[in-house]
């Protein structure tokens, strides 16, 4: 742990893993501040998911180190540890308990204790119960709270998800292509939400919608190969010949 | 606390379940003990005995419903659970015998005389005390189910890798008991049971008290699922089976639920061995046949799993089938369980109990949507979708 590193909130130093010979990550490094909302884009096994495997403690980084809030050794913890320590994730695909009702979903998502006696013996208090209609309301849900999460649209799955990763009241959150198969309306709702959120807490983006991280307006990492191509204002970083080669031209 | 964590998992459903158990517990044994054989309503001895025999495979089915309807581990080897119940209510009831047995030993089972022991194996003291046996009734399946999901769930296997190693936990207890140096009487298994409590298990009195017992604790068990399924907890379990990565990434500990799940459920599968065990009058290493195992996931999947009466219900009935079906047409009945299972799996994939509650939700839907159209009841205006 460096001396001279500015105070962080997610810190990735020279991470590289491999999968049967194939460099998923090559030697990555990247540094998220307390606060900030980032997207990351870059072409189809780049290392955006690898990534965020790593961070959550799905899989172990071959070398390198992962730090969260400057003291958590991230590659120690699995994935509850992870999940507790506040770190949300979001899927690619949008992953909610479709046999239960939104309530449930969101019930279950609430950071309470979540030992085996707390949540045999959990009873909704009154507080929890506010909290729940506060994030119904965010993510739009609230005229579908009784309905099974199986039955709502593509779309509005990938609410009630950032609805729960809300519930999970996480420092960082993590979402992997949160637009993908979302109507244009919705993909602007959705900017408007996430820039929302992150005006509490951290957010990283992987996203592949050039239009919806202009729409966020924030500082863009281009990931290839497993290592950071370019990153900077979407501007600079669209206008990067490495960028244009690897990634837009094709 | 206990009471109202019991009573708020009952809905309707469960209740009537609950009250239909509690009345066989009193009408049954009355109706044998009470009425004399010629009238109607007289229940023979046999065949309170034949019953009480299938609540204790509904109790079974229900102790794996915990676990496979509601967690998704498809256990394939209760049966080695139920077995360990019945060993130890088999123990109890042998040092029972004292010295009736054929050789006349006062302490040792008449197999030990036979195999020219001299002294009672270690594991076989305390069987004499009732309680000791009943509390190794729900401590060896609980803790054979512990340390084998410990390792199991530790090392995240899943799904049909699961299933196998269940199979093979049962099939090595089989093979491990049917040796005569275990100490548990071989391929016999232990039987020549003569009291329980000091009553004559062939007395028609303690016939109908074993299986008033057996019919009250499938309904306690029934309660203490129900409590537990509709808990948050509850909700857990049905996540991991829905999306198990899922509740992982909420923070929860998915190798503590499913085996603080498995664990409770080897105790039930305990329990029902050990009130199967002086109803039939028999335990061998038979009952860890893993045909058995597979026997109580078809009583599951017939009855409905993940819906706790389901599995109550089917137990009942095919139990009761196979034993009019094996004094008819004996050669036949493993192809008809076998078709019964297709059958279930293509046209009934939810269970008698599933299918009928799904058809009774779809009316309601139907009904629903009809009164809207009709302007009647719309309870929540509908708020347009942005």
């Amino acid at each position: 742990m460096s001396e001279a590193r500015p105070r962080s909130l997610l810190y990735l130093d020279n991470v590289s893993v491999s999968f049967d010979g194939f460099k998923a990550l090559n030697a990555l490094s990247l540094v998220i501040e307390p606060g900030e909302l980032r997207a990351i884009i870059g072409p189809n096994g780049a290392g955006k998911t690898t990534m965020m495997d790593i961070i959550t403690g799905k899989t172990r980084p071959d070398e390198g180190e992962v730090f969260f809030e400057d003291t958590v050794d991230l590659t120690k913890k699995d994935e509850a540890d992870i999940a507790r320590l506040g770190i949300g994730r979001k899927f690619q695909k949008p992953t909610v308990f479709e046999s239960h009702t939104v309530w449930d979903n969101l019930e279950l998502a609430l950071n309470r204790k979540r030992g085996v006696f707390s949540t045999l013996f959990y009873r909704l208090t009154a507080e929890d119960k506010a909290r729940i209609e506060e994030i119904l309301s965010t993510v739009r849900l609230s005229h579908r709270r009784d309905e099974l999460a199986g039955s709502l649209s593509h779309g509005q799955k990938q609410w009630l998800e950032i609805g729960m990763l809300l519930a999970q009241e996480p420092k960082l959150l993590l979402v992997d292509e949160p637009v993908a198969g979302m109507t244009d309306a919705e993909t602007v709702e959705t900017a408007i939400l996430l820039k929302e959120i992150a005006k509490t807490r951290s957010v990283v983006v992987v996203e592949h919608d050039m239009g919806f991280i202009r729409d966020l307006g924030v500082k863009v990492t281009c990931l290839a190969e497993g290592s950071v191509l370019a990153e900077g204002s979407i501007d600079y970083v669209s206008n990067d010949p490495k960028v244009i080669e690897n990634y837009l031209g094709r | 606390m206990i009471t109202q964590f019991l009573l708020k998992g009952a809905d309707r459903r469960i209740t009537i379940m609950l009250a239909v158990l509690l009345a066989l517990a009193v009408l049954v044994p009355a109706s044998n003990l009470l009425l004399s054989p010629e009238n109607p309503l007289h229940v023979p001895t046999y065949a309170m005995s034949l019953f009480g025999k299938y609540l204790c495979y509904a109790l079974l089915a229900l102790a794996l419903d915990l676990v496979w309807g509601y967690c998704g581990i498809l256990s394939l080897g209760h049966g080695a659970f139920f077995a360990l119940g019945g060993y130890a209510m088999g123990m109890y009831l042998m040092r029972q015998i004292g010295p009736r047995g054929v050789y006349g030993d006062p302490i040792l089972p008449d197999f030990m005389v036979f195999l020219n022991w001299k002294e009672l194996p270690w594991f076989w003291h305390g069987f004499d005390m009732f309680w000791f046996a009943m509390l190794m009734v729900l401590l060896v399946p609980g803790l054979l189910a512990f340390v084998f999901g410990w390792f199991a769930f530790r090392s995240r296997v899943n799904g049909v890798y699961l299933s196998i190693i269940t199979q093979a936990m049962t099939y090595a207890l089989l093979l491990a008991f049917f040796r005569n140096d275990m100490g548990f009487g071989g391929n016999n298994g232990l039987t020549d049971f003569k009291d329980i409590l000091g009553f004559s298990v062939q007395a028609d009195g303690t016939r109908a008290a074993l299986f008033a017992a057996t019919a009250f604790f499938l309904a306690l068990c029934l309660l203490i699922a129900s409590a537990i399924v509709s808990s948050k907890f509850g909700k857990v379990l049905v996540g991991v089976r829905d999306a198990e990565s899922r509740v992982r990434f909420l923070g929860y500990r998915v190798e503590h639920v499913k085996l603080f799940t498995f664990v409770v459920s080897a105790m039930m599968a305990g329990i029902a061995g050990a009130l199967f065990v002086p109803q039939v009058g028999i335990i061998n290493p038979g009952e860890f046949a893993p045909g058995n195992s597979i026997e109580v996931v078809i009583w599951t999947a017939v009855g409905g799993r993940g819906t706790l009466i389901g599995p109550i219900i089917g137990a009942v009935a095919v139990a009761f089938g196979k034993s009019m079906f094996t004094s008819a047409f004996p050669e036949v009945w493993l192809f008809a369980l076998g078709g019964l299972f297709v059958a279930v799996t293509l046209f009934l994939p939810k269970g008698i109990v599933g299918t009928i509650s799904g058809y009774v939700s779809a009316r309601k839907a139907i009904k629903a949507s009809k009164d809207a159209e009709a302007g009647v009841d719309v309870d929540k205006p509908i708020q347009p979708a942005e």
